[in-house]
């Protein structure tokens, strides 16, 4: 008979092996954490102090002390909204299309795996495609639309690829149980689907809209500028936004300017997590109504 | 619609004289197969079902029960790669003909899923979605004729007594066996001529399920039940015919009664005497 008490030393092994990993899964975790934490602290440090009243009033000027992150803010609210005003339509439409309507054919698979193959593709190609389409094609001029729409672009396949999983989500016996009573596939999607789906299709639009705000390349490629000092105020005025703010300062010869940037990255940081805060409410709010 | 005859109830019928014109089929099949890609799943299966009679698919598992069954409100459609042959005539009309609109299909043959799925809405909206978006609810009154519409589908299907202080809440608040029952009074608000249920027990508890039975009871006549079960004491207890399945065939059908007592195929007596399945 075995007894229960003693582990041989075969047990023993194994529980060893489990705990060296946990051990290690644990490391891993903690050494992102510092990295993070090491990250902030170094921007709080430099930056902190620079964050006056001022700073998110003034604009762009050669002296550090006076220096403003104003038109930027206002330039990146800006574009996140147009782009989203553009990208989330689009690509939540795609998004039901491929996963309710569309045929199961080789030509949907192949659109399928193109959308997951552009979600992959570097920011600065899609920069030179807002160049050649919105810049030049289509005469925007280097334009807050021309780049709102730009950073659509981009994050359009996270959109969709993202909003896909959150209606893929959603059980089959909840559209089965729509279309049994004489649904139409589109009233099915529109009063179940979606609402099911919809904690799920935020997130990944906050994900994609937290990626496009910190873009800087394709705004540089499009041609943004670096030195504005207005705000925009129709979809045609030159512009500029946080993350080319930031670079460019964190570029100038004026180490005073480094805290300068410093600042702004707090501003730009501040605007991230008001963004996902935003996010966490609302689907907060829409999920305590659902659940099976 | 028709409404079903009830003078089939009073007399027995005998199976092979049985007074022809006496019977109001309202569901025929002929020579129905069905199949998924390569896979055969019913293979030529010739079936009336009477109106008003409560009729039970029964046979071992994965012998093509639920796939004929869906077959009889197209929700087979949704399947890739399904092909059914043959034709499914709901009094008269070939289901599958061109012209069929299978939201219309849906309207007047309903369904009650193996596993209880109710909206995630209110009770009260889980019965009055269905008549409202199909436009069956007069502009005029709207809220009136809703109000008894719910309350005349939860007494249909035994339920009011427990919910009629909390229309409002979630219909998945409620327990698995009230789940049920509230997917069948969805059914019910459709007023289809046919509710189809497979497996509706198959989740429940004793007592629930002695409930749902005692509402089959009650539904008979004013409805076409077709119910799949893999409880042999239920399709006894509650059906007026039985259908035996084996393998995507029709092996037998008849009478509840003759084919418990005296099953005419070897194969049906083994399964209902436990022999296999
Ligand atoms: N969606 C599907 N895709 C492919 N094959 C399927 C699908 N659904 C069912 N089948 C196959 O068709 C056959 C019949 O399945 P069906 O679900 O109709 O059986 P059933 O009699 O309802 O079984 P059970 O009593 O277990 O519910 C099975 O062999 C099954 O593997
Ligand atoms: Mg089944």
């Amino acid at each position: 008979m075995t007894t229960l008490a003693a582990a041989d030393s075969h047990l023993r092994g194994r529980h060893t092996k489990g705990r060296l990993f946990s051990w290690l899964l644990g490391a891993m975790t903690c050494f992102g954490i510092v990295m993070l934490l090491l990250l902030l602290v170094q921007v709080l440090r430099q930056g902190a102090s620079w964050l006056r009243p001022e700073f998110l009033t003034r604009v762009a000027s050669r002296v550090p002390e006076k220096a403003g992150v104003l038109p930027a803010l206002v330039g990146s609210i800006y574009t996140i909204v147009i782009t989203a005003l553009f990208a989330v339509p689009v690509g939540v439409a795609a998004a039901i299309y491929l996963e309710e309507f569309a045929p199961r054919n080789r030509l949907t698979r192949i659109i399928e795996v193109n959308i997951a193959n552009l979600a992959g593709v570097p920011a600065i190609i899609y920069g030179l495609l807002g160049l050649a389409l919105f810049v030049r094609l289509l005469h925007l001029q280097r334009s807050l639309v021309s780049g709102a729409l730009t950073l659509g672009i981009l994050v359009l396949p996270v959109i969709i690829i993202a909003s896909r999983e959150a209606i893929r989500a959603v059980p089959s016996s909840l559209r089965q149980a729509a279309l049994a009573v004489g649904a139409t596939r589109w009233q099915t999607v529109w009063h179940h689907v979606l609402p099911a789906a919809l904690p799920g299709v935020l997130t990944s639009v906050i994900l994609a809209l937290s990626r496009a705000i910190g873009e800087a390349a394709p705004l540089i490629v499009i041609g943004a500028s670096a030195y504005v000092p207005f705000c925009p105020r129709k979809l045609t005025d030159s512009f500029t936004a946080l993350p080319i703010q930031i670079f460019t300062w964190a570029g100038l010869p004026d180490p005073k300017f480094q805290n300068v940037a410093a600042a702004g990255i707090i501003v730009l940081l501040a605007l991230l997590l008001t963004m996902n805060a935003a996010a966490v409410i609302i689907r907060q709010r829409a999920g305590s109504k659902l659940k099976w | 619609m028709v409404s079903p005859t009830p003078s089939a109830d009073a007399q027995p019928v005998t199976p092979q004289t049985g007074a022809a014109a006496a019977v109001d089929v309202v569901l025929r099949c002929e020579q129905v197969s069905v199949s998924y890609g390569e896979k055969a799943a019913v293979h030529s299966v010739d079936l009336a079902v009477e109106a008003g009679r409560v009729t039970s698919f029964i046979g071992p598992s994965g012998c093509g029960k639920s796939t004929l069954l869906r077959t009889f409100n197209r929700m087979n459609e949704f399947i890739p790669g399904v092909r059914i042959d043959g034709r499914v005539l709901y009094r008269g009309q070939d289901l599958y003909a061109r012209d069929v609109d299978p939201v219309q299909v849906r309207r007047c043959i309903g369904m009650v899923f193996q596993k209880p799925n109710p909206f995630p809405k209110s009770i009260y909206n889980n019965i009055a979605w269905g008549p409202l978006i199909n436009g069956m609810v007069p502009r005029a009154g709207r809220r009136g004729y809703l109000d008894d519409l719910v309350e005349r589908c939860l007494r249909g299907a035994a339920l009011w007594d427990e919910v009629k202080d909390r229309l409002d809440e979630n219909g998945l608040a409620l327990s698995g066996g009230q789940q049920q029952r509230l997917c069948i009074a969805r059914a019910l608000a459709m007023e289809p001529e046919i509710i189809l249920m497979d497996e509706p027990c198959s989740a429940l508890d004793p007592r629930s399920t002695q409930r749902i039975e005692d509402l089959i009871d009650e539904l008979r006549g004013r409805y076409t039940i077709i119910i799949v079960t893999h409880n042999m004491q239920q399709a006894a207890r509650v059906s007026d015919k039985t259908a035996f399945f084996y393998v995507g065939e029709l092996v037998e059908f008849g009478d509840t009664d003759q084919l418990f007592r005296r099953p005419r195929e070897k194969r049906t007596e083994d399964y209902i005497t436990g022999r296999f399945g």
